[in-house]
């Protein structure tokens, strides 16, 4: 037990570094914001922060398997488009549209695992592919932008919590409670690890491969569907939009490669994933507070990303062999 | 090999042989092409005149242009999926140069492909030098891309008109009325096969795809090799690029959109394993020409553009699942 502390240390140490680079990130950024930091300036903030970490911790799942999940933005705006027509009304309507919308999150991401398992396809061909699907299933709900949503459930969700916390951040937290920590630490979590790490090797050593990919692509599409409907619970709207889309699956592995998930499989955490996305979102928001030309983000966040990727190859000053690069 | 076939007689008769040359995929893309057509046909007589095929090749080969790189990049086991913003960035810059004075329309169509050649250079350098998986890294290099041409056109579509060339080789015809685009794709495709089949480079791509460990202990450069593959992509992409605007003679912010899934699908459905290293170009050649003409059928029996969308994805699960899954494991 005496030298425990020095291996936890470095199994979690790409969460670590990403919660650092977050802290150091969002104080520079709340320091010069013009506003100072009182409280809606950190809800706000957190808004759009734990609607990309939902979605990274979406990614997360299937890239711990070694799959890739393109249709996580597509399953995410067909949650948006399906929550603008069905979580309104009475509260038990609400409560129905709520399940439904989180239903069929999961139904999506079933799909993907299904064939990714039993059709045998590459996750990344399939997940392009299905998320043209999902599109077009948000395109045949929403045709033009509109729609309403429950806007008490709404407030309460993108508002704050009585001492002024952001109540999205409390949705993360209970997100990684109830999602992310069971998965983590049950039998089937570990074996997802374990199929990232070596299919082969953990199919000959017994694990349940095909039930901990199943279970991963299953999760991964139910938390985009609940970004879905952090998306509507933003906008009061649903909008169809394939560049949307889009740029939430790009994000999201932004954010996953941000916060220290192997894109190998078998290695990380969404925890980290998490800093990884609020990272990334605050990157965005420093060249506002730096007054720097709108026009000009897209370029720096395209620039940090790259960086960022490219710091990750450090890890080559320490290969030996040349043979080992070509693994 | 049984003697017979020494003998110059291949066992199972002619036909045995022909089936032992005939790629499954391959066979099924242009069984499904047929498919498409007689089905076209039933719905409107005008889909076996030779004016719609010639123009459904035409459009075809824009997508063929680009595909072409993909299915290099594929064979080595790796993607591009900097596609989009690299297909604008071509029509966007050779559509500016053109506007340089005297010597910008012919300097349009260079500069063009230059440009997607450096944006291909820098992903083929972050894989092949630094180990970053090229999913990665050419999300990033489209994302920088991307941001290059919002600062470049001020976040609008550019007024710039493509140049005489551009319009030349995308919309007009030659000799028996065959559009110039499809003899670009002819020559691009025909540079293809020569590479890919007849040089060294061609053999290390296959080598890589298969094994890049062996393709490297073999005296492979198989980093010099990664790179290339990867600069041509992008050189490619920006053709299609370059060919786009000049068929639609401008260019425009999202151009290159609807390129990504098509020019992968293209490639996976034409038989090339997206895992590399199996492959050959006469299905994408298939796999392209399936991909248009499923989009042509679709929108001229006026499938509202949802529809399109699943029909689209389901089409290409389905087709996968008939030919392009994996080994099981046991």
């Amino acid at each position: 037990m005496t030298d425990d502390w020095r291996y936890r240390l470095r199994e979690h140490k790409a969460t670590l570094l990403a919660f650092a680079a977050f802290v150091v990130m969002f104080t520079i950024y709340a320091a010069n914001h013009p506003a100072g930091l009182n409280a809606n300036v950190a809800t706000t903030a957190a808004n759009k922060g734990v609607l990309l970490a939902i979605v990274a911790m979406a990614q997360t799942l299937v890239v711990l398997t070694a799959g890739i999940d393109l249709s996580v933005g597509m399953v995410l705006v067909l949650a948006n488009c399906l929550a603008s027509a069905i979580v309104v009304g009475s509260p038990l309507m609400t409560a129905l549209g709520v399940l439904g919308v989180l239903a069929t999150g999961a139904l999506c991401g079933a799909i993907n695992g299904l064939i990714v398992i039993y059709g045998r396809l590459q996750p990344i061909v399939t997940t392009i592919a299905t998320g043209a699907m999902f599109y077009g299933a948000a395109l045949a709900l929403r045709r033009v932008p509109g729609g309403d949503v429950n806007s008490g459930l709404a407030d309460a969700l993108t508002g704050q919590l009585p001492g002024g916390v952001p109540a999205s951040l409390a949705l993360l937290l209970g997100l990684v409670l109830i999602i992310w920590l069971p998965f983590r630490r049950s039998a089937i979590g570990r074996a997802a690890y374990a199929v990232g790490s070596s299919e082969v090797a953990a199919y000959m050593s017994g694990v349940p491969i095909r039930r901990a990919k199943f279970l991963a692509y299953l999760l991964s599409g139910l938390l985009a569907s609940v970004a879905g409907l952090f998306v509507t619970f933003i906008t009061y709207s649903g909008e169809a939009s394939a560049a949307n889309g889009s740029t939430y699956t790009l994000y999201s592995i932004a954010a996953v490669v941000l916060g220290g998930v192997s894109l190998f499989g078998g290695s990380g955490s969404a925890v980290g994933a998490i800093f990884g996305a609020l990272m990334f979102r605050t990157i965005g928001d420093l060249l506002f507070v730096f007054n720097l030309e709108p026009l000009w983000q897209p370029l720096f966040q395209g620039l940090v990303l790259f960086a960022a990727i490219c710091l990750g190859s450090a890890r080559l000053l320490r290969v030996r062999n040349r043979l080992d690069l070509y693994a | 090999m049984p003697e017979a076939g020494v003998a110059g007689v291949a066992p199972g008769g002619v036909w045995g042989a022909v089936r032992r040359h005939i790629d499954p995929p391959i066979a099924s893309a242009f069984g499904c092409i047929v498919v498409l057509l007689l089905l076209g046909s039933l719905y409107s007589s005008s889909f076996l005149s030779p004016e719609y095929l010639l123009q459904q090749l035409k459009v075809a080969s824009f997508l063929g242009v680009i595909a072409t790189g993909m299915m290099i990049v594929i064979l080595l086991g790796q993607i591009d999926l900097s596609v989009p913003w690299v297909v604008a960035v071509g029509g966007m810059m050779a559509t500016a140069a053109t506007g340089w004075g005297a010597w910008g329309g012919v300097l349009a169509i260079p500069v063009g492909i230059a440009c997607g050649v450096g944006l291909g250079l820098a992903s083929g350098c972050c894989v092949a030098f630094l180990r970053i998986p090229s999913m990665i890294v050419t999300l990033a290099v489209n994302a920088v891309a991307q941001g290059l041409m919002v600062v470049h056109t001020g976040g609008f579509s550019p007024q710039d008109a493509s140049s005489p060339a551009m319009r030349f080789i995308a919309t007009g015809d030659s000799l028996f009325g065959i559009p110039n685009a499809l003899l670009v794709w002819a020559v691009v495709g025909g540079a293809a096969v020569f590479l890919l089949g007849r040089t060294t480079f061609g053999r290390c791509v296959y080598a890589i795809g298969n094994r890049e460990r062996a393709a490297y202990l073999s005296g492979a450069r198989a980093r010099l090799v990664v790179m290339t593959a990867f600069a041509i992509s992008g050189g490619l992409s920006a053709f299609g690029g370059v060919l786009l605007a000049g068929y639609a003679s401008k260019a425009a912010q999202a151009m290159g959109d609807p390129y990504l899934l098509p020019a992968i699908a293209a490639v996976v459905l034409g038989g090339t394993s997206i895992l590399g290293g199996r492959g050959s170009y006469l299905g994408t050649v298939a796999g392209v020409i399936l991909i248009t003409l499923l989009q042509s059928i679709l929108s001229v029996m006026q499938i509202e553009e949802f529809g399109r969308h699943m029909i689209y994805g389901g089409v290409i699960i389905v087709m996968l699942l008939l030919y392009g899954r994996e080994r099981s494991m046991r």
